[in-house]
């Protein structure tokens, strides 16, 4: 099932905790999956098995992204899935240093 | 998309993490949100649609911050030092609505009807209520999060509106989560009116880092507070730190803060000596400054640690010079700079300042977006960028004296006013003028048992500037009126010398 994602975005997962907010997202439909099954809207009910395959799993506060980092995604809360887009896995994208300005 | 996604996120990874200290009182992340929870519940069950602040930094800021986001209304602070009269008419404004205050302000407004008021303690006790179920948070990113009366030194306070959306992006893109080490602390000091209270909250938050909270600003107390808390970072506004300079100097004493890492400042200018003195002092800390608007949620360029170092070590002008800067854009927004007409001006020319991206809201309670067509916010402040995208602020375009359709900055004629040895402070303003317009005036204080003619001063600018820029008239004053945070209050100064009728014949 492809959905259009935008800055803001909040998806969970339907087999395990995983909760995300899209950063950023180029224009178009993806298919987003986490722990083998399509991820769900906060509001969303749904079930199923998690895929022993794809249980890499997901940590709370790290930006997931594309190869060309056109599509960053973060963790809100942590789970046990992996997150797959478009059928590729997202990759952690190293957190930045910056300095603390407030 | 809600900013209270930040503190859940920091109470699931560090339940047990001191959140928060003030005084001898402390916060875990758990107890920050049960206590926000709690109180959102009372705010939802009193139909408010704002949930106001009227008090000193406690930690019923940060709870109240959170629990506006939870109960999904807009959180307004108020700033404690305005007149009965003044909170009164803001109240009116914002009603109905639930207003936190401290035990010295419990007195200092009106009740009416849609106003609940809890007091403080109220507040801090609700760490102890039973959390039932989390509450479903509001998703909608357009949801207006903070509501925050800008200082109104030009005239009545506008609101300024925060939506879930900028703070958010602010918040994601300029912080990593968890970022803090657990011994790390930051001291806040900005009162939580002011939008770098506000930011300290959620960047402090979602980097998990501990905030020592101080009540009202005084460079011992911060001193000794930073060392009893073992600070590693502090954000202090440019008199705050001028303050802990000459505390310093005036002592003779080093600051010896062994666990202080990095001072971010911003809010106001900076001057050259004080950060300069400031460097010295506290050698081998990590300086940034931050330049940022209540409209823009908070920073949006950034002279960080490594370049304040360039600057000062450096032979080059142009690399020295930096230091005098607000750095550059962070990677999360863009800068303009444009002219009058509104056309983009190439690298060191002077216009007006320009930002643009998601956390930009720009935009005011009643007179609605000040955004343009393409996105951009016209800060009112003047400024130039150099070829490197260094971003150099000359002072607020309201501030322009414009003498026969000349435009005078009053930062370059302080700033030569400052030069002569017995000036100590100097503010200068436009006056009604009927052949010109407006015309320049000054506003000087001298240092302790000095003199000088009005004649000396007027000779001085004109020696160095032109004849456009010499003040017709000097207002001499013991001091200068400021706010609390150091903005210089022009609309006084200007009212001061209508009043005495310092006015000389046209030169």
């Amino acid at each position: 099932m492809a959905i259009t994602l935008k800055a803001g975005t909040r998806l969970k997962s339907a087999v395990c905790e995983t909760q995300v907010m899209v950063i950023k997202a180029a224009a178009g439909e993806y298919a987003v999956q986490c722990g083998g099954a399509a991820m769900l809207a906060p509001n969303e009910d749904g079930a199923g098995e998690l895929d022993p395959a794809q249980a890499g799993g997901t940590l709370i506060g790290k930006r997931y992204v594309n190869a060309d980092e056109s599509i960053e995604i973060l963790c809100t809360k942590g789970g046990k899935g992996s997150l797959v887009l478009d059928g590729v896995p997202l990759e952690v994208k190293q957190a930045k240093q910056l300095p603390s300005s407030d | 998309m809600n900013i209270a996604m930040i503190l859940d996120m920091a109470a699931d990874s560090f339940p047990e993490r001191t959140a928060l200290q003030c005084g001898d009182d402390r916060f875990s992340y758990s107890e920050l949100r049960v206590a926000a929870r709690a109180l959102a519940r009372h705010v939802r069950a009193a139909g408010a649609a704002h949930l106001a602040l009227l008090d000193v930094n406690s930690p019923a800021a940060p709870i109240a911050i959170f629990a506006a986001a939870y109960a999904g209304v807009a959180y307004a602070p108020l700033n404690y030092r305005l007149t009965p009269e003044e909170i009164n008419e803001l109240v009116a404004r914002i009603a109905p609505a639930c207003i936190i205050a401290g035990p010295e302000h419990l007195a200092r407004f009106d009740g009416r009807d849609e106003l609940s008021v809890i007091a403080r303690d109220t507040v801090l006790a609700m760490r102890t209520a039973s959390d039932a179920e989390a509450p479903s948070l509001g998703e909608d990113p357009r949801a207006v999060a903070v509501l925050l009366f800008t200082s109104g030194t030009t005239g009545k306070p506008k609101a300024a509106i925060l939506r879930h959306e900028n703070l958010l992006s602010y918040i994601v893109g300029t912080v990593e989560f968890a970022a803090a080490d657990e011994q790390d602390a930051i001291a806040v000091a900005v009162p939580p009116y002011h939008i770098a209270g506000i930011s300290a909250v959620l960047s402090s938050t979602y980097a998990c880092r501990r905030m020592v909270q101080l009540e009202n600003f005084d460079a011992a107390a911060w001193l000794a507070a930073c060392r009893e808390h073992r600070v590693s970072n502090a954000f202090l506004v440019p008199t705050m730190l001028s303050r802990v300079v000459e505390y310093l100097l005036a002592a003779d004493a080093r600051p010896d803060l062994g666990s202080l890492r990095a001072i971010a400042y911003g809010g106001g200018k900076m001057p050259q000596s004080t950060i300069e003195s400031a460097m010295r002092l506290f050698d081998g800390v990590d300086f940034t400054n931050a330049y940022g608007l209540t409209e823009t949620s908070s920073t949006v360029a950034v002279l960080g640690p490594d370049e304040h170092r360039m600057a000062i070590t450096s032979e080059d002008p142009q690399v020295r010079r930096r230091l005098s800067s607000v750095g550059r854009a962070t990677g999360a927004v863009e800068i303009q700079v444009r002219d009058e007409a509104g056309v983009e001006l190439p690298p060191e020319s002077l216009g007006l300042v320009f930002v643009r991206g998601p956390q930009v809201s720009g935009e005011y309670d009643s007179l609605g977006s000040q955004l343009d067509s393409g996105g951009w916010f016209p800060t009112r402040d003047r400024g130039y960028l150099d070829a490197d995208g260094y971003l150099y602020l000359d002072g607020r375009a309201d501030d322009v004296i414009v003498r026969g359709g000349e435009n005078i900055s009053p930062g370059e004629i302080e700033d030569v006013l400052l030069t002569h040895p017995a000036v100590a402070d100097a503010a200068v303003v436009a006056i009604p003028d009927e052949q010109w317009g407006e015309a320049v005036a000054a506003a000087v204080v001298l240092k302790p048992g000095t003199r000088v003619a009005e004649q000396e001063l007027q000779d001085l600018v004109r020696e160095r500037l032109r004849s456009s820029r010499v003040p017709q008239a000097i207002l001499f004053k013991s001091e200068l009126p400021y706010n609390d945070l150091g903005k210089v209050l022009r609309r006084v100064i200007r009212q001061d010398i209508a009043r005495t009728g310092a006015l000389g014949a046209a030169i």
